[in-house]
């Protein structure tokens, strides 16, 4: 059994490993930094507003589960979903039938052993977990030229106390090919569980990938995941993130834009309530010329929730004629509430157009008085300019089905019509 | 004053100017018209020195000098005065203390002395008073938050301001109302003398009728392809480019 | 080159050529521009050997007569220093100076009381003159109004306007005069809004700082004139750790002006100083720099390590404006910053930064709002040229009770190469509902536009540039005393001479 216990992390000795082939070498690497490092505190930066060590007082464990019924967690009907629970693929729960042009591997079924990861390990605990530690997972491979028209859905499951997923998706979506992929994160029931997502994301060239994340896990229930994006030259990218409940939820997004003539659209919309902690952290590299980039995040915190925003956007020497934009907007419902907001630019090219731009207030609430007035109950006063806040995050789902689905989650939870 | 031949130019790899002459002398208002495209603020840009634009071949004399040696700021104290199609805000920079720093430049250029204080200001008030610019706006920044009008009011001012001998007016009349047009156009008539030279760039006859031209060119596709008077201009009007375009083709 | 243009008939040849030359043209402007205040004053001075320890630290406090509760805080200081480790988040590189290596304490010879400015040793007077404060001058004209204290290397050499001041109560003098003749004064706010434990610089230079000015504003009194700090290292080997205290009593109002130069050296000299404010309820000071340390030479050889603790406290109904124009220093670190601890208290950030060749500046400011209906600006213009790095870093905070706090960010990046880089590193924290933040920044390159406008109306390219840069840095410099503005735009041309991409 894994001697992990310097780094805080623990596991019970019965932990399930892996039935993924993670190569040797790169699970010692990873092995190694486990041993040498420890969960990050607030003094390093990129952790500065969101505390871990809750992590470090849990005995984890990983065990297949079953669940019988999952319709409530099937966010498009479509005919291509992978359903994993803690990890584990459950096939009663898929309909595998894969669009043409796709390839869908499990990776407990790859026997050779995985590629070199393109994640960072050195001083990533998480991604280091991952790698040594990795319970299940897919491969998708989009061929050159096709025209996926189905959406591929990815539903990832957690059931039962302390349970922890360490859990990959693996994409590369082949030249001038275009597809849409929707990762769902639920958690069915438990205290304490972790589920802690890595993505492997590779757009080759002319290629269009888009990308629906909704995150709905439990208040009692931790989530990292690090989505690492490498865009190839004409290619478009674009991920929406959607948190709307979760205890811890950390999203790391990275994207290296590495060829010319990209498009990169990061959109995310955070609402929180009680006491959950919802850091969303972005980093856009443009590393080459001729390229654009939009971000937009807005979160509605309420109850004595925290969230962090930090989006960072890097234009390195020669990459010129860059056109990156970034915009969080925040709106406090309660005095409680906590925002911490970092949008940041390090920009070491001349002839580029950067602007960020951070707002943080509350429901104006002369506009609240003037529908009251005009006979609208509080209650939905306050609903409608909620709505309006949000609503152009939610505008960029393109997916009919997605919209749907989000809306009644958003009623779920806050009991609000969108 | 110029004299332009067999001028090129491209930008981009694509030729825009493809043989143009003209001769404008002392004391003329020449006007230049043509459909979209045919390269009429091309022609204005090449003038004046910007550098997006490559001259491939031909010369450009103005006032005894081979213009294409100048810089755009050399053209300027040599006396050539583009009014902009669209001027440019400068923030933060008042009108006035950008005309002062032209003024004393080109005054520098010919062995003047900076303009005194009083003087200037005295010059800033009649000259306003030309285009009934609001002397509030002289101190307000370059052309920021100015409406359309006010922009090209002020064109109109910084080139009484600067006396050039060469003005080219580039579509300095569209989007302007008829009073705005007015008052552009009998401030340009009043800066007009046997010692200046005018060249309006315009596409509609309109401007012609307040501002009275001794020639009026027909641009298209890079050359000048017809000259004639003021009538010219309103055949334009009313029958439209495509009369032109038969007459080449034939 | 220009020779080819004579026969040149292929014009896009010409063009071509016509750039080159051009931009060779601007970099030897570039190597030619020289830094204005690099010469050296040739006082003999009375130097501390190298090196900090405890004696060096009793050495200064000795040769400054000091009570013995001010010897003590040093002493403290100094062991709460060696605990520490230089910070190492800021956007900069350098090689961390070597504190063994720095001359701790260097005053002029016959550092004397002066009794009037007449006692000023000429040679003194003549470094005046060049740094442009010529108070015989500004003595004999009427109507000039700004009272200034001279602090040379380490220690302050002449104040004047004192007796002025005296009449309305004013307390306007050099730091060590203020220790021997207000030492309650002193003794009360001296670390009261920067602790000695604040960070590795403000320790050091609780430590060993030497002298600096201290203002006092009674109750009710609007000072009628700019009090104004003048700062030179001069001393090859030292560093300067001047302390800045200003008090101004409640519902009084006090505009200081600080300028900084220092010789032209191969080597990086620290200049670590920490600046106090405290305005009472309803009181006002309006804090302005210009900073023009030595950058440094074109290859980055040399250059002051500008390492400086600012930060004031608000009490009810009180504001504190900061208005800095930084253009000097090879490394600035830097955050003028508000507590805005009272109602109703207003805090104000206003900069300029202009970094060239190799200059780095990590420079912005932190607003903390802890009372209600506290308000603050921010506007902040970086100028990056050359193959410098310019960082904004700033900290809007508003704590819990914070009711109805309002905070407005502006941060602007100008560049000017493509070599250099401008980097934007707001943090935002919100812990009140009911606060209204606003941030917005933008980084662009100058505007291609603009200069071909200027040059169409016969504005050289050079006087374009500064034109437009003074134009985009208004809102900033607008805020500074008149005298200070007209110094403060020069010096933005000078800074960037040569320096468009």
């Amino acid at each position: 059994m894994a001697e992990v216990a310097k780094n805080n992390i623990n596991f019970k000795s019965d932990l399930q490993v892996t039935s993924v082939n993670v190569s040797e070498n790169e699970k010692q690497k990873a092995l190694d930094v486990l041993q040498n490092t420890t969960l990050p505190t607030t003094r390093v930066e990129a952790w500065k507003y969101t505390r871990v060590a809750k992590l470090g007082k849990i005995d984890f464990v990983n065990e297949k589960a079953t669940i019988s019924d999952i319709s409530n967690y099937v966010i498009d009907d479509t005919k291509c979903s992978f359903v994993f629970i803690n990890g584990h693929f459950s096939k009663g729960n898929s309909s595998q039938e894969i669009p043409a042009g796709v390839t869908i591997t499990l990776l407990s079924e790859i026997n050779a052993p995985l590629s070199k990861s393109s994640l960072t390990i050195e001083d990533e605990v998480f991604n280091a977990m991952n790698t040594a530690h990795l319970t299940g997972g897919l491969k998708i491979d989009i061929t050159s030229n096709a025209l996926v028209e189905i959406p591929i859905q990815i539903i990832h499951i957690l059931k039962g106390d302390s349970t922890i997923s360490n859990f990959k998706t693996i994409v590369n979506a082949g030249k001038s090919s275009q597809a849409d992929l929707i990762q769902g994160f639920f958690s069915e029931s438990g205290e304490s569980n972790f589920c802690n997502s890595t993505s492997e994301i590779n757009v080759a060239e002319n290629a269009v990938l888009r990308i629906d994340k909704i995150q709905y896990e439990s208040e009692k229930s931790f989530h990292i995941s690090t989505e690492q994006v490498k865009q190839d030259k004409n290619s478009n990218f674009r991920i929406n993130t959607f948190t709307l409940n979760g205890g811890l939820v950390r999203n790391n997004l990275n994207i290296d834009v590495n060829g010319q003539n990209c498009e990169t659209h990061l959109n995310g919309a955070y609402l929180l309530k009680n006491k959950q902690h919802v850091d969303n952290h972005s980093v856009v590299d443009h590393k080459v010329a001729n390229c654009e980039s939009h971000e937009l995040y807005k979160g509605v915190i309420d109850d004595r929730s925290t969230a962090v925003f930090n989006g960072k956007v890097f234009v390195r020497p020669n990459a010129q004629k860059i056109n990156a934009f970034q915009s969080n907007g925040n709106l406090l419902l309660s005095d409680s509430a906590t925002i911490n907001s970092k949008p940041e630019l390090e920009i070491y090219a001349d002839d580029v157009k950067c602007s960020h731009g951070s707002t943080t207030g509350q429901l104006d609430e002369e506009a609240i008085f003037y529908l009251r007035a005009r006979g609208l109950s509080e209650r939905s006063a306050r609903h409608l300019m909620v709505s309006a806040f949000i609503g152009d995050v939610l505008d960029k789902i393109t997916n009919a089905n997605i919209k749907t689905y989000t809306r009644r989650l958003l009623n779920d939870r806050f009991g609000w019509e969108f | 004053m110029i004299t332009i031949n067999d001028l090129h130019a491209k930008i981009e790899d694509k030729e825009i100017l493809k043989g143009l002459s003209l001769e404008v002398k002392a004391g003329e208002v020449h006007a230049i018209m043509g459909p979209n495209g045919a390269g009429k603020s091309t022609l204005a840009s090449v003038l004046a020195g910007r550098e997006d634009y490559e001259v491939t071949a031909g010369s450009v004399s103005f006032v005894g000098e081979d213009l294409l040696e100048l810089s755009t700021e050399e053209r300027a104290w040599a006396g050539l005065f583009l009014a902009f199609q669209y001027p440019v805000e400068i923030p933060g920079v008042s009108n006035i203390n950008f005309l002062r720093t032209a003024i004393n430049e080109t005054r520098e250029k010919k062995d003047l002395d900076p303009i005194s204080a009083k003087d200037f200001m005295a010059m800033v008030r009649e000259k306003s008073a030309l285009v009934e610019l609001d002397a509030k706006l002289a101190s307000r920044s370059v052309n920021e938050g100015f409406s359309g009008g006010e922009k090209k009011r002020n064109e109109i001012f910084q080139m009484a301001m600067l006396a050039p001998k060469l003005s080219i007016l580039d579509e300095t009349d569209s989007g302007l109302d008829i009073d705005a047009l007015r008052i552009v156009a009998s401030g340009v008539n009043k800066l007009k003398n046997e010692n200046n030279a005018t060249i309006i760039i315009t596409h509609y006859q309109r401007l012609l009728d307040y501002i009275v031209p001794d020639f009026v060119h027909v641009l298209f596709d890079g050359k000048i392809v017809k000259t004639g008077g003021k009538e010219l201009a309103i055949e334009l009007e009313e029958k439209g480019y495509d009369w032109i375009k038969e007459e080449i083709a034939q | 080159m220009p020779i080819e243009l004579a026969g040149a008939v292929n014009h896009s040849q010409y063009k071509l050529v016509m750039s080159n030359y051009t931009e060779d043209e601007l970099a030897k402007d570039l190597e030619n521009q020289e830094y204005k205040f690099g010469f050296t004053t040739d006082i003999e001075s009375d130097k501390a050997p190298k090196g900090l320890n405890e004696d060096i630290i009793r050495f200064i406090s000795a040769k400054k007569e000091e009570p013995k509760w001010l010897l003590e805080n040093r002493l403290e200081a100094f062991a709460l220093w060696k605990m520490m480790t230089e910070p190492d988040w800021a956007h900069v590189k350098y090689t961390k100076p070597d504190f063994q290596d720095i001359t701790y304490y260097s005053a002029p010879k016959q550092s004397k009381k002066y009794e009037s400015w007449e006692d000023v040793d000429p040679e003194m007077k003549e470094t005046m003159k060049k740094l442009g404060i010529s108070m015989e001058e500004q003595k004999r004209l009427t109507g000039t109004n700004i009272a200034v204290d001279f602090v040379m290397d380490s220690v302050s050499v002449a104040t004047s306007f004192k007796s002025t001041l005296k009449e309305l109560g004013i307390i306007f003098c050099s730091f060590s005069e203020a220790v021997q003749d207000y030492p309650e004064l002193v003794r009360k706010y001296m670390g009261s809004v920067v602790p000695t434990s604040d960070n590795f610089y403000a320790a050091l230079n609780s430590a060993v700082f030497t002298d600096g000015s201290f203002c006092y504003i009674p109750k009710g009194v609007r000072c009628p004139m700019e009090l104004s700090t003048y700062f030179r290292i001069n001393e090859g080997g030292t560093g300067q750790f001047e302390r800045t205290l200003v008090v101004a009593d409640e519902g009084s109002y006090v505009s200081y002006l600080e300028g900084c130069t220092a010789p032209q050296r191969d080597e990086n000299q620290l200049h670590a100083a920490v600046v106090e404010l405290v305005a009472m309820d309803n009181a006002e000071i309006k804090y302005s720099t210009v900073q023009n340390w030595y950058p440094g030479d074109k290859n980055g050889l040399g250059g002051i390590f500008n390492f400086v603790t600012k930060r004031g406290i608000c009490g009810t109904n009180s504001k504190i404006s900061w208005t800095q124009v930084e253009t000097g220093s090879a490394v600035t670190w830097k955050y003028p910053s508000c507590i805005l601890k009272g109602d109703n208290s207003i805090g104000e950030f206003y900069s300029v930064a202009v970094t060239n060749n190799y200059q780095q500046a990590d420079t912005g400011t932190k607003m903390i709002h802890l009372g209600k209906n506290t308000k603050s600006t921010i506007i902040s213009k970086g100028i990056s040229a050359g193959k410098s790095h310019n960082s904004y870093r700033g900290l809007v905070q508003i704590h819990k009770n914070a009711a109805n706090a309002r905070n407005f960010s502006q941060c602007d990046s100008l560049l000017m190469t493509d070599e250099c880089g401008a980097h934007t590193f707001p943090y935002i924290e919100c812990k009140n509902s009911s606060a209204k933040i606003e941030h917005e920044a933008t980084t662009s390159k100058i505007g291609e536009d603009q200069i071909f406008y200027c040059l169409q109306r016969g504005i050289s390219e050079e006087k374009a540039i500064g034109l437009i840069v003074n134009g985009y840095c208004k809102e900033v410099l607008n805020q500074l005393p008149m005298e200070f503005a007209v110094e403060a735009q020069k010096l933005l041309t000078i800074s960037l001479e040569g320096s468009v991409g």
